[in-house]
C-alpha cells in the first residue's frame, strides 16, 4: 500500500517518531513531576486568582455599586470582559469542529489544548453576566420557570435570553465534544499507569474504553456529527452575543454588520490566545516536534485573514456612519476616533488592523518570538475593541447633561485580572493531568505526515511506524 | 470447547492485510483492538455502520419541536407581551425572534442525546472496567480477536503467524 504525498508538503510531525514515541512524549508531563517554571507561573496565577476571588466575594457581598459603573455608562468592563472571554473561547471549537469538517490534519496537534482553553474561557465569560445580576443567587430566574407571582415567563424575544441559551449550549456541547475525544487518551494513560492511585483515577476517567473496532466506528461517527453541529454553533454564539448590542437602539451598536464582524473578531482573538498558550506549552513540555513552526504559520495566516476581516468591518462601520446621513451615528463614530477615548480607538486600530498585516511576510509569520509578541498584541487589541464598542458608544448620552466617563475601581481591575489568574490556574492544572495533545488522533496522521515517514514515502519505501523490523511487506 | 485467540500486530496495515487474509479463509474475526481507528477494518471484519447519526437526527427533531412548542406556550398562549406593538399573537409572525433559541435548543438536544447514546451503546460509562485484552493496544499494538473450535486452533494460529502477527495468545472462551 503506497501513499502519494506531495513533495512540497511540510511534515506535521518532526523527527523519527513511532506510535509508541508519541505516547511517550505526550504522557511524559502527566507521569513526571512539574518543574520549577511550572510552580513559578502557577504561584503567580494563583495570586491573581485569589485577588479575583476576593473581588468576586466583595461584589457579591456588597453589590455591583463597588464597580465603576454610573448612570450613563452602565455597561463597561464587565461586559467588555464577557465578550472578550467568549471571543477567546471561539478558537477551540473552531479548530476541532470546522477544521475537522475541512479535514485539516494540522488541527490534531492543537485541538485538545484549544478546546481546554475554550472551556476555561467560557467559564470566565459566564462569570461576568452572573455577577452583573447583582443577586447571583437568583440566577435561576433566567431559566423559563413559572415564577411565584403568576405565569410570567422570561422574554424569549430578548437577545439577552438568547445569550443564556447560546452560552450554555456552547459550553456544554464543547465540554462533551472535548471529553469524548479525551476518553481514548485517558485509556492510554490508564494502561500505562504504574502507581495504583493514578491507575484508579484514569480508569474512572476513561470510562472503560477498550478501543475495539465498534468503539472506534461509533467514535468517528460521533466526532463527525458533533463537528457538524458545533460548526454552526460556533458562528451562532458570537452572532447572538453581538445581537445584545445590535438590537438595541444605541448609535454605534445598532448595525447589521455586527454578527459577522463579531465572529471574525472572536476567531481572531481565539487564535491569538491559542498561540500565546501553545508557544509556551510546546517549549515547557518539549512538544516542538508536534506543534511545529508550520502549525504556527497556519495559525498566523488565520489571524491575518480574520484580522483583515475585522479591519474591513471597522472601515465599513465608519463609512456607513457618514454615508447613512444619520447624525447620531456620525457623531458616535467621530467621537470614537477623536473624542476623549481616542487613544483606545487608536490602540484598537493598531493592534487589530495594522499589526496582523505583518503576517504577509513568510519569515515573520514563522518567527516564534515575534508570533508570541503579536499574540499578546492581538489580545490587548481585542479587549480594547470591546471597550471601544461598549463604553464610547454610551458615555455620550442623548442629553449632554448625562455625559460621563468611566473610571474602573480596584474591583473592576481585580475581577479582570482575577479571571486571567483563574484561567491560567485551570490551564496549568490541565497541562499536568490531561494529555495535552490528542495523542491517539495524532497517531493516525503519523504515516502520512511524519518527517521520517515522508522521507520513506518519497524514497518509494513503505513508511514504518514502529521500532521492530518490518514483516510481511 | 472453543478458544479465543489474540493475535497481536505492530502495524495497522499489516493487521488490515492479515484480517483480509483470515476472513477470506472463512474465519470470523470477532473484534479488533487498536489505539486509533484503523480505516477499512469495519468492512473487512463485518462491523456494521453505526446508526448513531439517525438517533442524532431524531434528538434534533425532538429538541426543535420542544423549543417551538415551549415558546409558543410561554409567549403566545400563556402570557403574550406587548413589546413596542410587535406581533405577539401568532407563532408564525413571532418566529424570527424565536429562531436563535430554537436553533440552540436543537443543537443542545442533538449533541447531548447523541453523546449519551454513544456512551450507553459503547458501554463506556464512569466506573466501567476496561476489557481490552492487552494494555499495549492503547499504545502502539493492534490485536485481532478470533473465536475458534479447539480442533481448528493449530490451523488458525499457523495462518495468523503467516500474516505477520508478532505475538499470539489464547485463552479458553
Amino acid at each position: 500500500m503506497h501513499h502519494v504525498e506531495s513533495q512540497i508538503r511540510e511534515p506535521l510531525i518532526l523527527g523519527n517518531k513511532t506510535y509508541h514515541q508519541i505516547t511517550e512524549d505526550v504522557c511524559r508531563p502527566v507521569e513526571g513531576k512539574a518543574n520549577k517554571m511550572w510552580y513559578m507561573v502557577f504561584s503567580i496565577a494563583s495570586l491573581l486568582a485569589l485577588w479575583g476571588l476576593g473581588c468576586i466575594c466583595y461584589t457579591v457581598g456588597v453589590g455591583i455599586g463597588v464597580w465603576g459603573l454610573n448612570k450613563t455608562v452602565d455597561w463597561a468592563w464587565d461586559i467588555t470582559n464577557f465578550v472578550w472571554w467568549v471571543g477567546i473561547g471561539h478558537a477551540g471549537t473552531l479548530i476541532s469542529a470546522v477544521l475537522l469538517l475541512f479535514r485539516q490534519r494540522w488541527r490534531m496537534a492543537i485541538n485538545r489544548s484549544a478546546e481546554a482553553m475554550t472551556i476555561f474561557a467560557v467559564i470566565m465569560a459566564a462569570l461576568f453576566p452572573l455577577l452583573h445580576m447583582g443577586r447571583i443567587w437568583l440566577a435561576y430566574w433566567v431559566l423559563p420557570l413559572p415564577n411565584q407571582f403568576g405565569s410570567l415567563w422570561v422574554n424569549f424575544n430578548s437577545p439577552l435570553l438568547w445569550d443564556v441559551f447560546a452560552i450554555s449550549t456552547y459550553f456544554s456541547v464543547s465540554l462533551v465534544f472535548w471529553y469524548i475525544g479525551l476518553i481514548p487518551d485517558f485509556a492510554t494513560i490508564r494502561d500505562r499507569a504504574v502507581k495504583p492511585l493514578s491507575k484508579k483515577v484514569y480508569s474512572i476517567l476513561s470510562f472503560g474504553w477498550t478501543g475495539s473496532a465498534k468503539h472506534w466506528n461509533r467514535f468517528e461517527e460521533v466526532s463527525l456529527v458533533l463537528a457538524g453541529l458545533a460548526t454552526p454553533l460556533v458562528f451562532s454564539v458570537h452572532s447572538i452575543v453581538s445581537m445584545d448590542f445590535a438590537t438595541s437602539v444605541i448609535p454605534g451598536w445598532h448595525t447589521t454588520i455586527f454578527p459577522p464582524y463579531f465572529v471574525a473578531g472572536a476567531v481572531f482573538s481565539g487564535f491569538a490566545m491559542v498561540l500565546t498558550l501553545m508557544l509556551v506549552m510546546r517549549k515547557v513540555l518539549h512538544l516542538e516536534a508536534y506543534v511545529t513552526v508550520k502549525h504556527v504559520e497556519y495559525m498566523n495566516i488565520i489571524i491575518m485573514v480574520t484580522g483583515s476581516m475585522v479591519g474591513v468591518a471597522y472601515l465599513s462601520e465608519l463609512f456607513i456612519s457618514w454615508y447613512s446621513g444619520v447624525e447620531y451615528e456620525g457623531y458616535a463614530f467621530m467621537n470614537r476616533a477623536t473624542g476623549w477615548y481616542w487613544w483606545s480607538y487608536a490602540l484598537m486600530m493598531t493592534c487589530n488592523v495594522v499589526s496582523p498585516q505583518l503576517m504577509w511576510v513568510k519569515k515573520w509569520r514563522r518567527n516564534i518570538v515575534l508570533t508570541f509578541f503579536m499574540s499578546i498584541v492581538v489580545n490587548v487589541g481585542m479587549w480594547f475593541e470591546r471597550f471601544v464598542i461598549i463604553v464610547t458608544s454610551i458615555h455620550r448620552d442623548y442629553i449632554p447633561s448625562s455625559w460621563n466617563l468611566f473610571h474602573p475601581t480596584f474591583v473592576d481591575i481585580g475581577l479582570f485580572l482575577g479571571t486571567i489568574g483563574i484561567f491560567f490556574v485551570l490551564f496549568l492544572l490541565y497541562s499536568r493531568v490531561f494529555p495535552v495533545l490528542a495523542l491517539n488522533e495524532v497517531k493516525t496522521i503519523l504515516r502520512t505526515t511524519g518527517e521520517a515517514q515522508l522521507k520513506q514515502i518519497h524514497a518509494g519505501e513503505h513508511p514504518t511506524t514502529n521500532d521492530s523490523p518490518k514483516k510481511g511487506h | 470447547m472453543s478458544t479465543v485467540i489474540y493475535a497481536m500486530y505492530d502495524d495497522d496495515h499489516v493487521l488490515l492485510d492479515g484480517a483480509k487474509k483470515v476472513v477470506s479463509k472463512g474465519i470470523h474475526v470477532t473484534d479488533v483492538f487498536s489505539p486509533f481507528p484503523v480505516h477499512g477494518i469495519d468492512d473487512v471484519i463485518g462491523v456494521r455502520k453505526t446508526r448513531l447519526a439517525i438517533c442524532a437526527f431524531i434528538y434534533g427533531l425532538t429538541g426543535m419541536s420542544l423549543a417551538l412548542i415551549g415558546m409558543r406556550y410561554f409567549m403566545i398562549v400563556d402570557w403574550p407581551m406587548n413589546i413596542g406593538g410587535k406581533p405577539n399573537f401568532s407563532l408564525l409572525q413571532n418566529l424570527p425572534a424565536f429562531i436563535p433559541i430554537t436553533f440552540e435548543f436543537t443543537v443542545f438536544c442533538t449533541a447531548h442525546g447523541m453523546a449519551l447514546t454513544y456512551m450507553l451503546r459503547n458501554k463506556t460509562l464512569p466506573g466501567m472496567k476496561a476489557k481490552n485484552p492487552d494494555p499495549r493496544t492503547t499504545d502502539d499494538k493492534f490485536v485481532m480477536e478470533i473465536h475458534v473450535e479447539e480442533s481448528k486452533e493449530a490451523e488458525v494460529i499457523a495462518l495468523l503467524k503467516e500474516t505477520g502477527a508478532i505475538e499470539i495468545n489464547k485463552k479458553a472462551a
